[in-house]
């Protein structure tokens, strides 16, 4: 696949396609790998990767990249097509600068399963079938994929590319009961004060490091609310303890309704902070209040928050979460 | 560093006498930025609005706050106060201190402290306040009235007379409304249709004013001065312009049995009909309903004996497009059938019948010619029972009727007493009543006639129950005077019913975005000062869909809306409300969230260029606001991710330093 | 228990300018009371109501909010309200889901007309927010000692 996809760049540079490839190289660490921008055949032969950790949604990207002029071929997983039409829909990229090549995925793997269950020292992996054989300086390991995706992966909503030009490998089917929501029922259904706690116990953990907002394909302003000085909600320091939990609240409101549940935030949240839980909750709300709605679908699709029926449900009778 | 002024009025005693003044001024002027505060006894007069100026020019003052009644009463009063002394006028704000403090407060310490706290928040948010410019915009030099009844027409009437334009949408294919089914007219006896068809003659004749009659408003868009209306005219299968009105298709018509409305039902007429002799405009209309052409594709008579070839079966709904400065709502009213009161008999005795009914019984171009004839047997009543406040005056939780006074209701009843009285003097008449109301010029005097001189037994009383035995209505009631149980065997029961708004007004009040009442009457923009305007800008009210009222009411309130329609219509410009949306290129992410809430279309987007790192250029999409087209609701700036979206005179910036004033305490 | 200060709540009623604030006049030349705990910040419609300012009030220590517009279908700008109700709801789902007391956040629909009805949900939401007590929750989620 990797090289297929190497290749595939390499005669896309050569024909004038693209003249670059935004694709994924090594980081520090092999699990570590960081977005990067390849302009000739020779970046991509020294460093351009894909393989079971090769998580980061390169959607967002883009939004430099159009800026920059040029023509862009970009690899996109299933997922990221979606934030991909998103950012089509609200005019933040052009589709004209854009050459995207869907690639397959069956999921990536979370580092951090992979550790807990005992394998340090990663250099490189790769899949066999069900399982990943992760090579490390002790020697290859196996393990059960099932045992190492990431949550989001576990929980994949779509194998469907909603966008692209070409496709290496197969796109897949919409995943009809992902079980995506599961989690979010089981906090619905805690009592309020279980749900405190819980959620205490989670948004007590972080430290303001913006990761989350960074990452995400939904938060691409040209400048966010939090860091301007002239909005009166940004602070040089946080007012009281609530200051976080304002910035997430508004944070995942911001993106209700545009978040095509990527899952990008709690992928680089550096305590690990559930964060797609806020995002996910208020798809479920819209899902269940306004009737299914995806965002990233269909580009012309009106959003949510962008729309409403005179018999909408009364803030009162929002009372979805059961105690 | 604003330089503000603060200025506690007393109101009299309204405030005053549960607000501390002196120590609210004391707390306001330690505020930082506070330069100058003061109390004074009434800042609304006069003087009071000289102090303000002398302090702005004194003090320098860059700012004020008025804590006094609500912004909504003299918010423009203040702010006319400042301009005149230089400071733009949307540096003022009001604290209310009247409303929401003094007078629904009674402990003096709690009034004061809430009155500073809300006096800290406008403090904190002139901090923030910039001056704003109002903007123009033109105005389209032509009226809207919706509704042909008098009301309407006597609006027409007026605006045409200035000079300006006037369009008539009415829903019927006749104006005239309630008034051309009225014999006489309270308290002088004249006949109704003598005084009301000259006027729809004039409106018919006048060069200024187009009719647009058997029409319904579609679609309102816009705003004041600035309107765009489409308006539904129905299919009435035949053509407006070819029809003379000369009636041989209604006598041809083979299709007799269609309840005639305009005699409420009780008699009948054809399938293709002119409601009434003098209707205007004087055309034919085919009631698909009825008309057995339209049914079954077979008769086609009236356009056989049709001279100019006006019928056309295949006519369809057509849609106009109008622009407008002003739109009027003369909807008017229909009154309440009574069905609901199964002990009235209304549903189940042809003889109990409503006082509009008894107006078409003794209308000379009524169903009886005029003679007084009851509807069963066609016989002359001897007995005549009026029952007043039928679905009147209820209870609020009588869900069977309105709260309200219908107003009119005593006063035409005298006067039906009084005709039946005066035509036929060998009938009885008893009107059941819980109060008379004859306040008006001449209409108690009119009533005293009634009793004193035509001998009408005014009793009051509640009638319990009608029921009918062999062609007598046996009427039981209660005599509240006498405390006896009367039992009338009566030949006709006439029920005074409710006045009710009619049923179209609703959703025209939605589409004008113009507020009702809970009863569905047209709110006005002020109660006492302003009672003949919406709180919509360029929304005027008239007649009966503002709240029960009877003819000289109507005509007074009617040209009063012409009034101001035609103040509104004479001015070239209107200032806009500068407190409109705006954004902010910088910080603009072209990302259409605005513009799918907004509900104007006041916000486009264009490419422009901006300075990118390193002397490059960059194009970016952004949103701007069309100023003259917003109306400052501010949707926009919630659907906004960035802020950069924010509405003047209300930014997020003051908003969120009003929330914090409020919660320091 | 003397000396223990009686708690009085923060309030904050967002109220758009044409109906609801409108009310809240008549409820005051009607003289129907509420409690002096509930104050009226003005906007001109609902749809002016970010979750941001909902947010900033409870940040600085208001026990209740309660935001008040034009019933569904009057809205004076047409659509504001129907796109505020959809906002309010969104978020007063997730402030539950968050644990946060729902009762601390409401929305009522408030003609010009109905002085009584803005005076009557204001006593109850005044009582209701005086029932629950200081608003410990919004502010204490992080902290976790």
């Amino acid at each position: 696949m990797q090289e297929l996809m190497k290749k595939r760049a390499i005669e896309l540079l050569a024909d004038g396609t693209c003249d670059r490839v935004l694709g994924w190289e090594k980081g520090d660490f092999a699990y570590d790998q960081t977005p990067a921008l390849f302009h000739t055949a020779e970046e991509l032969r020294a460093s351009f990767v894909y393989n079971g950790f090769s998580a980061a949604n390169l959607s967002k990207y883009l939004v430099k990249e159009c800026r920059a002029g040029g023509k862009i071929a970009v690899f996109l997983k299933p997922c990221d097509t979606y934030s991909f039409n998103q950012l089509l829909a609200e005019h933040r990229i052009k589709r004209e600068m854009i050459y995207v090549i869907g690639v397959a995925c069956d999921g990536k793997a979370d580092v951090e399963k992979l550790k807990d269950a005992g394998i340090d020292g990663i250099t490189d992996i790769r899949e066999e079938g069900e399982c990943y054989v992760v090579s490390t300086i002790y020697g290859d390991k196996t393990v059960k994929k099932a045992e190492a995706l990431a949550e989001r992966c576990l929980n994949c909503k779509s194998r469907k590319h909603m966008a692209y030009d070409e496709l290496i490998g197969e796109s897949g089917e919409v995943v009809p009961n992902s079980g995506r929501f599961d989690m979010v029922e089981q906090l619905e259904a805690m009592t309020p004060d279980e749900r405190y706690e819980f959620w205490r116990g989670e948004l007590s953990r972080c430290i303001r490091c913006n990761a989350c907002r960074n990452v995400c394909p939904a938060c691409t302003c040209e400048q966010c609310i939090f860091d301007n000085p002239k909005s009166g909600v940004a602070q040089k320091a946080a007012v009281n303890s609530f200051e976080e939990n304002m910035f997430h609240i508004i944070r995942a409101f911001h993106v209700a309704g545009r978040c095509t549940d990527c899952g990008e935030c709690s992928r680089v949240c550096p305590e690990h902070i559930p964060l797609h839980l806020l995002n996910r909750k208020f798809i479920k709300d819209v899902n269940s209040f306004y009737g299914e709605y995806q965002a990233g679908e269909d580009p012309a699709a009106r959003p949510p928050l962008g729309r409403y029926e005179k018999n909408d449900i009364e803030p009162g009778e929002a009372g979805g979460n059961r105690a | 560093m604003q330089r503000i002024g603060v200025f506690i009025c007393h109101c009299g005693t309204n405030i005053a006498a549960t607000v501390d003044v002196k120590a609210v001024a004391e707390a306001l002027g330690r505020e930082p930025g506070v330069v100058f505060s003061t109390d004074y006894q009434y800042m609304c007069s006069e003087s009071g609005q000289t102090l303000m100026r002398d302090a702005i020019r004194e003090h320098k003052l860059t700012g004020v706050v008025v804590c006094s009644c609500s912004p909504r009463m003299h918010e423009a009063t203040f702010r006319k106060a400042a301009e005149k002394e230089g400071l733009n006028p949307y540096m003022v704000e009001i604290a209310n201190i009247r409303e929401q403090v003094s007078w629904i407060h009674k402990d003096i310490a709690e009034a004061t402290e809430k009155a500073i706290i809300l006096g800290r928040a406008a403090i904190a948010k002139v901090h923030l306040n910039k001056p704003l410019t109002a903007g123009e915009s033109p105005v389209t030099k032509r009226a809207l009235v919706i509704g042909g009844g008098i009301a309407g027409i006597q609006t027409a009437l007026d605006i045409a007379e200035a000079g300006f334009e006037v369009d008539i949408v009415e829903k019927e294919p006749t104006i005239g409304g309630k008034m051309a089914q009225i014999d006489k007219t309270f308290p002088t006896l004249d006949c109704a249709a003598c005084i009301l068809t000259p006027k729809m003659v004039d409106v018919a004749q006048n060069e200024k004013i187009r009719i647009f009659s058997y029409s319904e408003v579609e679609s309102v868009k816009g705003f004041v001065g600035n309107f765009k209306v489409a308006i539904r005219k129905k299919a009435r299968y035949v053509d407006e312009e070819k029809c003379t009105g000369c009636g041989i298709c209604t006598e041809k018509c083979p299709q007799k049995k269609v309840p005639n409305a305009f005699n409420m039902g009780l008699d009948t007429r054809r399938a293709i009909y002119i409601p009434f002799a003098q209707a205007v405009p004087k055309v034919a209309t085919i009631d698909a309903n009825y008309c057995t052409m339209m049914k079954t594709g077979k008769c086609g008579i009236c356009q056989k004996f049709c001279g100019v070839g006006a019928i056309d079966y295949t006519q369809k709904d057509q849609i106009v497009e109008r622009e407008y400065g002003a739109i009027v709502a003369a909807t008017g009213f229909n009154p309440m059938k009574p069905t609901q009161y199964d002990e009235l008999g209304y549903a189940t005795c042809e003889d109990v019948v409503t006082s509009l009914e008894l107006e078409r019984l003794m209308n000379a171009a009524g169903p009886t010619a005029g003679t007084l004839l009851r509807p069963s047997d066609k016989k002359h009543p001897h007995t005549v029972v009026f029952v007043q406040c039928v679905g009147s005056r209820c209870d609020a939780e009588n869900e069977k009727g309105k709260p309200y006074c219908s107003k009119i209701c005593c006063m035409y009843t005298a006067k039906h007493a009084m005709l039946i009285r005066e035509k036929y003097p060998d009938t009885e008449v008893y009107v059941f009543y819980i109060d008379v109301r004859t306040p008006g010029k001449n209409f108690d005097e009119f009533y005293r006639r009634a009793v004193e001189q035509y001998g009408v037994h005014y009793i009051k009383g509640q009638v319990g129950k009608v029921v009918e035995e062999n062609g007598t209505l046996k009427v039981q009631a209660s005599d509240l005077l006498s405390g006896e149980q009367l039992h009338i065997d009566a030949d006709l029961v006439v029920l005074a019913t409710a006045v009710e708004p009619d049923k179209s007004a609703r959703s025209i009040a939605t589409m004008l975005t113009a507020s009702m009442d809970t009863n569905d009457f047209f709110t006005e923009a002020h109660a006492k000062l302003r009672p003949v305007e919406s709180p919509t800008a360029g929304i005027f009210l008239s007649g009966v869909c503002q709240g029960p009222k009877d003819i000289p009411e109507t005509v007074s309130q009617a040209s009063a809306a012409a009034a101001k329609v035609i103040g509104l219509l004479a001015k070239d410009k209107l200032t806009c409300n500068p407190c409109v949306a705006e954004s902010d290129e910088m910080l603009c992410n072209g990302c259409s969230s605005c513009e799918k809430v907004c509900p104007y279309g006041a916000i486009t987007y264009a490419d422009k260029e901006f300075r990118g790192p390193n002397r490059t250029t960059l194009i970016r999409r952004v949103a701007s606001v069309n100023a003259a087209v917003c109306q400052g609701c501010g949707a926009c700036t919630v659907a906004c991710p960035s802020g950069a979206m924010d509405l003047k005179g209300f930014s997020n910036r003051q908003i969120m330093a009003e929330v914090d004033a409020i919660c320091k305490m | 228990m003397q000396d223990v200060k009686e708690f009085r709540p923060k309030i904050v009623a967002f109220c758009c300018n044409w109906c609801s604030y409108a009310g809240a006049d008549l409820a005051g030349s009607s003289r129907l009371s509420y409690p002096a705990d509930v104050k009226i910040i003005r906007v001109p419609c609902s749809c002016r109501v970010n979750p941001l300012f909902i947010l900033r009030a409870f940040q600085r220590g208001a026990d209740g909010v309660i935001m008040a517009g034009c019933h569904p279908g009057d809205c004076h700008y047409t659509s504001g309200n129907y796109f505020a109700r959809r906002r309010m709801t969104l978020l007063f789902s997730m402030l539950d889901y968050l644990g946060i007391e729902r009762e601390r956040t409401r929305v009522e629909w408030i003609s010009a007309a109905e002085g009584a009805k803005f005076s009557k949900t204001m006593n109850e939401f005044a009582a209701t927010i005086a029932a629950l007590g200081e608003n410990k929750r919004l502010e204490d989620l992080r902290c976790k000692n």
